[in-house]
């Protein structure tokens, strides 16, 4: 049988043990691949490859580049909060930090293609050059003339460069009022159920039989395919609900064949977890409901309300020594984000995993005007929030994920 | 007269394929110069003279090329400079100076970046001018030759030229379309642009000064003059290093133009857009396909370069939603049916489509409100919806109304392609449009 990934620069042995790194996703390689072509010849100025989310773009991307070992720069657009970060990542992992030193405080485009140019000059690219940009749409919000430059960056600076950009946006979104060069536009196609059930199904579980764990996996796609196809989601909530699928098994309830009492047992638990299952949905809820309790609640108070067995608080305490002017007349009080994190997850408890994501949430937040960033802009390391949202709002928030924010709050004890 | 046989070289195939491989690619990817431009002669003469003007004469003049993105504009000036340069005396006289929109934004990076690229920082050091128009007349003053009797003549390039255009005052355009009128130094300003209308972006004082020449590239090329633009495209050079392979590959350009079903696709990318870009990058992916394996284009290798090339993204996208999501988009549909393409929220989508739900018995599709919820969101992000009024922030998410992205076609042709899709969710869509 041919394989899939074929190219006359690489080794047949290098690629085949690409292929078996991206499962499912050998055709998209072999594409992408043949696009890119070898490593001394040109390939089109910009790549556009776009997707769902978790369709493996970055994965086959970057599992070439790194198995391959072509000279690459990521950049992840969602951490360039400015361009010069951008223009920094690029010149240090293209040419080193001598490079990314060069450019001036507030750097423009002109100064990075100058000092990129410089550069080449020095060491003129012997195998084609990728700069990767995850997340490209959000180089729409950047300044307008970034964008169509990055396209055509080959031509601007002379040198074999191509820059691939991945979105799960279409790229008519993309497009300037005047016109740009063209992307190459690749699609990474959305997983079928089959293919999603033979990826889940690699993940078993050492104490158990990969036949139970692919039998697990096939019950929870059942339940959860018509909601959710993400193959990170899906992994999450696999992981997340293995234990309760495994507990008539260890107490010795039932055997490993009996598939249709273990379905039973996990079926209603899993339409139940469905409530749930947005974790990142319920865990943003928390984190307002957090930042409102920081911005409302004393930090002295912290203590009393979210430590655990915390004592006897001797609430006279409170009362008498300061003027009981309610906090919410006030308005909202800055807080830094260390507070925030630890009412965060005290409040949070079990209820919900704890995801990588919790920093992109809080953008996410602060674009959505629910959150307001204060503080100086030299203060990077600790920048300080305010909850901007009323008690009304914080309150049907709180009646979304069942918790009491009222218990919570020091002006209503 | 003994004939010299020329030793033919046999390259195995292998490496035929990369030569051809880098060949093709230099020509696609690189935008490398073609030997002959066609169709553009007199668009060609024109803009070479007018450079020789300046060059050897010291005549200043200015004109913009103007045509549709990848029509050739860079590639006709880069011609032209190439011929013009193969004169001993221009090589040796005329200096360049390459200005692009998109880098430099405003007059200040482009008169540092004009400074440098004429390599007089040096000599500006650390002086400080009171206008643009001071700095200007000090560089083009450098640049005069030791006897004060004549200066180098300077090709100004502005590359995105309708972006300068925005700077503040046009000063750039105005100062060097003012140098241009008078005779201190021979400059000469070449603008490239893709707006017809770029004229009318001109402020009046610097429009005067402008000559009002335009080169325009716009293509009058038929058919069949594109046709033969794809075959001279493929043909392997002559200094191709195997003969016999070039000879060969190049036989099978032509037959593969000959093809009709080839033929089809090249009408309909024809009839899309004309330009070389877009013609490229076809190419670029039927090339892409040719392998050890497969020496040589087939006509499938360019069918599925044209599949790719028009796939419909959004279609694309749709594909990959879950099922509950494209309930949500039938149910938007139904509502812009209803009331008129009017904006909907999320309340009122749910009410929709829980009408679908009362109609069968469907207990397998009734989910909570955080899980619509969920979906309606991911819609948004896909920006396949969107809320109406940009500071809708305030509103709480399940009121703010929306619209929708998508028209009628794309959803149902969606549907034909679902993987899977339930009939009855199928026979709701229909059942609006019967």
């Amino acid at each position: 049988m041919a394989a899939l990934l074929q190219h006359p620069c690489y080794e047949e042995e290098r690629l085949r043990r690409v292929a078996d790194k991206l499962p499912c996703r050998e055709v998209q390689a072999g594409t992408l691949l043949s696009v890119m072509g070898g490593p001394e010849q040109h390939s089109f100025p910009s790549i556009f490859i776009y997707g769902h989310r978790a369709s493996g773009k970055s994965h086959v991307i970057h599992m070439l580049l790194r198995e391959l070992e072509l000279p690459h720069a990521t950049v992840s657009c969602v951490e360039c909060v400015s361009v010069a970060l951008l223009f920094e990542q690029v010149l240090l992992s293209l040419f080193g930090c001598d490079a990314a030193s060069l450019l001036p405080r507030s750097p423009s485009l002109s100064d990075f293609v100058r000092i990129y140019r410089q550069q080449c000059s020095h060491s003129p690219a012997v195998q084609t050059r990728y700069i990767v940009m995850e997340k490209a749409e959000l180089l729409r919000d950047m300044d307008a003339n970034l964008l169509p430059a990055l396209l055509r960056l080959q031509e601007l600076v002379q040198d074999n460069v191509t820059v691939i950009l991945l979105s799960e946006i279409v790229w008519d979104k993309f497009r300037p009022n005047t016109g740009c060069f063209e992307p190459l536009q690749l699609h990474f196609p959305d997983y079928s159920k089959g293919e999603l059930q033979q990826i889940l199904a690699q993940d078993s579980h050492p104490s158990y039989s990969a036949e139970l764990y692919s039998s697990y996996i096939n019950i929870l796609l059942g339940v959860f395919y018509s909601v959710c196809r993400d193959l990170r989601e899906l992994r999450h909530l696999a992981a997340l609900n293995f234990s309760k699928f495994c507990e008539p098994l260890e107490e010795g309830k039932v055997k490993e064949s009996d598939t249709h009492k273990l379905w039973r047992n996990i079926e209603p638990h899993l339409k139940k977890a469905m409530q749930t299952v947005y974790l990142r949905e319920v865990s943003r809820s928390f984190l307002l409901i957090a930042a409102y309790l920081a911005s409302y609640n004393p930090a002295r108070t912290d203590k009393r309300f979210f430590v655990k067995h915390h004592g006897k608080v001797r609430k006279t305490n409170f009362l008498k020594k300061h003027e009981k002017t309610s906090n919410h007349l006030l308005g909202p009080k800055p807080f830094p984000l260390d507070r925030l994190l630890a009412i965060f997850y005290s409040v949070v408890d079990s209820r919900v995993a704890p995801t990588a994501s919790i920093f992109s949430q809080i953008s996410s937040l602060v674009t959505l005007q629910l959150l307001a960033q204060v503080g100086h802009d030299d203060q990077i390391d600790a920048p300080k929030y305010k909850c901007a949202v009323s008690l009304d709002f914080i309150r049907a928030i709180s009646r979304t994920v069942n918790f009491d924010i009222v218990k919570y709050l020091y002006d209503f004890l | 007269m003994s004939k010299r046989k020329v030793k033919e070289a046999h390259l195995p195939i292998g490496e035929c394929i990369s030569e051809v491989q880098r060949v093709l690619r230099e020509r696609f990817c690189h935008q490398q110069l073609p030997e002959r431009l066609e169709g553009v002669d007199s668009q060609y003469k024109h803009l070479l003279e007018l450079l020789r003007r300046t060059a050897v004469h010291g005549e200043s003049n200015s004109v913009l090329i103007v045509g549709p993105r990848g029509a050739g504009k860079t590639t006709l000036l880069n011609c032209a400079l190439r011929e013009l340069l193969e004169e001993k005396e221009v090589k040796r006289n005329l200096l360049q100076v390459y200005l692009n929109g998109l880098l430099q934004t405003d007059d200040k990076i482009a008169l540092k970046e004009i400074t440098r690229q004429l390599s007089l920082e040096n000599v500006v050091g650390d002086k400080v001018f009171g206008s643009f128009a001071e700095n200007l007349a000090f560089l083009l003053e450098a640049l005069k030759k030791g006897d004060r009797s004549s200066s180098r003549p300077v090709l100004f390039v502005l590359d995105e030229f309708d972006l300068f255009a925005h700077h503040r005052n046009q000063t750039l355009l105005y100062n060097l379309l003012d140098v241009s009128q008078s005779a201190q130094t021979p400059v000469a300003v070449v603008g490239l642009t893709c707006r017809l209308d770029v004229l009318e972006l001109l402020e009046k004082r610097v429009k005067s000064r402008f000559s009002h020449r335009q080169i325009h590239l716009l293509s009058g090329m038929t058919f069949p003059q594109y046709l033969q633009r794809v075959q001279t495209q493929l043909r392997l050079p002559d200094g191709f290093p195997d003969a016999r392979f070039s000879h060969e590959w190049n036989g099978s350009v032509q037959t593969l133009c000959e093809d009709k079903s080839v033929e089809e696709v090249l009408q309909r990318h024809f009839n899309s857009s004309k330009d070389f870009r877009s013609l490229h990058m076809l190419l670029m992916l039927s090339v892409s396909r040719v392998s050890t394996a497969n020496p040589a284009i087939r006509p499938a290798d360019l069918l599925e370069a044209s599949r790719m090339c028009s796939a419909d993204p959004k279609a694309n996208i749709l594909h990959g939603l879950s099922i509950l999501e494209l309930c949500l988009i039938i149910a938007m549909k139904h509502l812009n049916d209803i009331y008129d393409g009017e904006p909907f929220n999320l309340q009122m989508v749910h009410n929709e489509f829980k009408k679908f739900l009362q109609r069968k018995s469907h207990s397998i599709y009734n989910f909570e409100q955080p899980v619509i919820m969920k979906a309606f969101e991911h819609l948004q992000q896909l920006e396949l919806i969107r809320p109406v009024d940009a500071s809708a922030a305030k509103t709480q998410r399940e009121y703010q109304l929306m619209r929708l992205m998508l028209d009628q076609s794309q959803i149902m042709e969606a549907l034909q392609k679902y993987p899977q899709c339930p009939t009855d969710v199928k026979q709701w869509a229909m059942s609006a449009f019967g």
